[in-house]
């Protein structure tokens, strides 16, 4: 009886590690390799020619149908805005799913205008952070969430690299996450390019393929020796972002994380989490298998007491 | 060949010159209506005299089109000598929507190798007059060039003012 119980506990692991060792790996490989659709859009961004007159602000606003804002929209004092003891320039929230910040880099002599909005990973922070799985990556590159699903918990605001969701704390009863999805289902689903992109005088934003506008990028700096820092933030950074930003100053001096790493969010927890399915099959088999061997001690603790009268039976055992 | 002779050659060269600048300049637009684009702010008349009387070479703003070279070193290895075009109006390469579907799958095809990357006619028309305007001391305001319409005054949210508080946050 028991000597069978330690047959089943010894196969129960081998079996147990032999499916963590062949799922394991292929779910590894599966996550953090994702580089995106290959006909998905995306922003390039090129702060060259941004002049801050925060019109993209003002269309998002308009497709969006976001409440009325406190200045007009071509009242540039907010540039003056800061947060949190003046480290903080402003920051999308659920009134705006854009802002544009103005900075005054070192050795500049004009100011750099940032616009800011969700970067829409490749693979995202806030996708892999969402419980009840609100959010989507679609196949033409934006990162939407069904606000139906929402519970509020705000975990994808603390995994966001970017600092971008926003919670609308102002709604008591039903308060939900809310960012820029691309314009996704009033325009970019209709092969259309999103509102701010469309309103820009300068085409500071150029809207393409994602793989063409990298092409562009690089023939930009290229073709313009001196004017751009050589690196396209956004081709790798955290596994890749639909948005991509070109600056002629080092990217930390507009705001950038300079080196957010070129792993996206999830390959930080993928290790872990790779190992939860091997705790599944093993645990129950291994403490299933403790619990035996502590049982059939306790038979033996047992058998002890009554050796006299059953030597003859457990002898072998002993 | 004699003096005379040569003086007529020269007469004639001259003559060809200046029928050929007068023929250019005839075709050239006192002024131009750029107003094809503009919903939230009026059209500009643009006093094209005006400008070209500053003094300025065409390719300035024509590039390669007017059959004047350029001397733009990333145009002159094909454009050095190129020909005047039929149309030389900025809508004739500057497409009015650039991110269209149909423009970009053009892009992806490839057929542009060096004009890949060409703006389209909004961006065109404020890099030229815009830059110019910043290196000359010429007006930059949005509102220096075209007024804002009642649409527009709508669109940037003219009436909002600082007393309304709606719950911004931006923290």
């Amino acid at each position: 009886m028991s000597g069978i119980s330690r047959r089943r506990f010894l196969a129960a692991s081998v079996a147990g590690c032999a499916a963590t060792t062949l799922a394991g790996p292929k779910k590894a490989l599966a996550a953090g390799s994702f580089t995106g659709y290959s006909d998905s859009m995306g922003v390039l961004v090129d702060l060259t020619r941004c002049i801050g007159c925060r019109s993209c602000e003002a269309a998002c606003n308009k497709e969006q149908n976001l409440p009325a804002p406190d200045r007009p929209f071509d009242d540039k004092s907010v540039f003056d805005e800061t947060f949190h003891g003046g480290k903080q320039k402003r920051r999308p929230d659920e009134n705006a799913y854009t802002v544009v910040n103005r900075y005054n880099p070192e050795g500049s002599d004009h100011p750099l205008y940032r616009k800011v909005q969700c970067n829409h990973c490749n693979e995202p922070a806030c996708l892999s952070s969402c419980f009840v799985n609100a959010y989507t990556k679609t196949k033409e590159g934006a990162v939407v969430y069904n606000s139906k699903v929402c519970v509020g918990c705000r975990n994808c605001m603390i995994a966001c690299p970017f600092n971008i969701p926003g919670y609308s704390y102002s709604s008591a009863f039903d308060p939900v996450v809310k960012k820029c999805i691309f314009c996704h289902e009033t325009r970019l689903k209709n092969g259309l390019p999103p509102a701010c992109v469309d309103i820009c005088p300068q085409e500071a934003l150029t809207f393409g393929k994602r793989r063409e506008l990298l092409k562009i990028g690089n023939q930009r700096i290229q073709t313009h020796p001196g004017r751009y820092v050589d690196h396209i933030y956004g081709e790798k950074e955290l596994g890749g972002t639909s948005w991509m930003y070109l600056s002629s100053v080092p990217f930390e001096e507009v705001g950038f994380d300079p080196n957010p790493g070129n792993e996206p969010i999830i390959n930080n927890v993928k290790d872990f989490l790779g190992t939860v399915p091997m705790v599944l099959a093993i645990w129950p088999a291994m403490f299933t298998g403790f619990h035996l061997l502590a049982k059939k001690r306790e038979g033996h603790d047992d058998h002890d007491q009554d050796a006299d009268q059953h030597h003859g039976e457990e002898g072998g055992e002993q | 060949m004699s003096a005379k002779q040569i003086l007529a050659t020269l007469m004639m060269a001259l003559a060809l010159v200046a029928t050929g600048s007068l023929a250019q300049a005839a075709d050239m637009p006192e002024n131009v209506s750029l107003d094809t684009l503009g919903k939230l702010f009026d059209g500009v008349e643009f006093d094209h005299a005006m400008h070209t009387d500053l003094g300025e070479d065409c390719s300035a703003c024509h590039h390669h089109t007017t059959g004047t070279g350029t001397t733009d070193e990333r145009c002159v290895s094909c454009h050095a000598d190129s020909n005047e075009v039929a149309s030389v109006g900025c809508g004739s390469c500057h497409v009015a929507d650039p991110f269209s579907a149909d423009q970009i799958n053009r892009k992806a095809l490839n057929l542009y190798q060096y004009h890949v990357d060409m703006p389209g006619l909004k961006a065109a028309y404020h890099w030229n007059c815009v830059s110019c305007h910043e290196a000359m001391g010429g007006p930059t305001g949005c509102q220096d060039c075209h007024t804002r319409t009642s649409e527009g005054d709508t669109f940037y949210r003219a009436d909002a003012s600082d007393t309304s508080t709606s719950g911004k946050s931006n923290h």
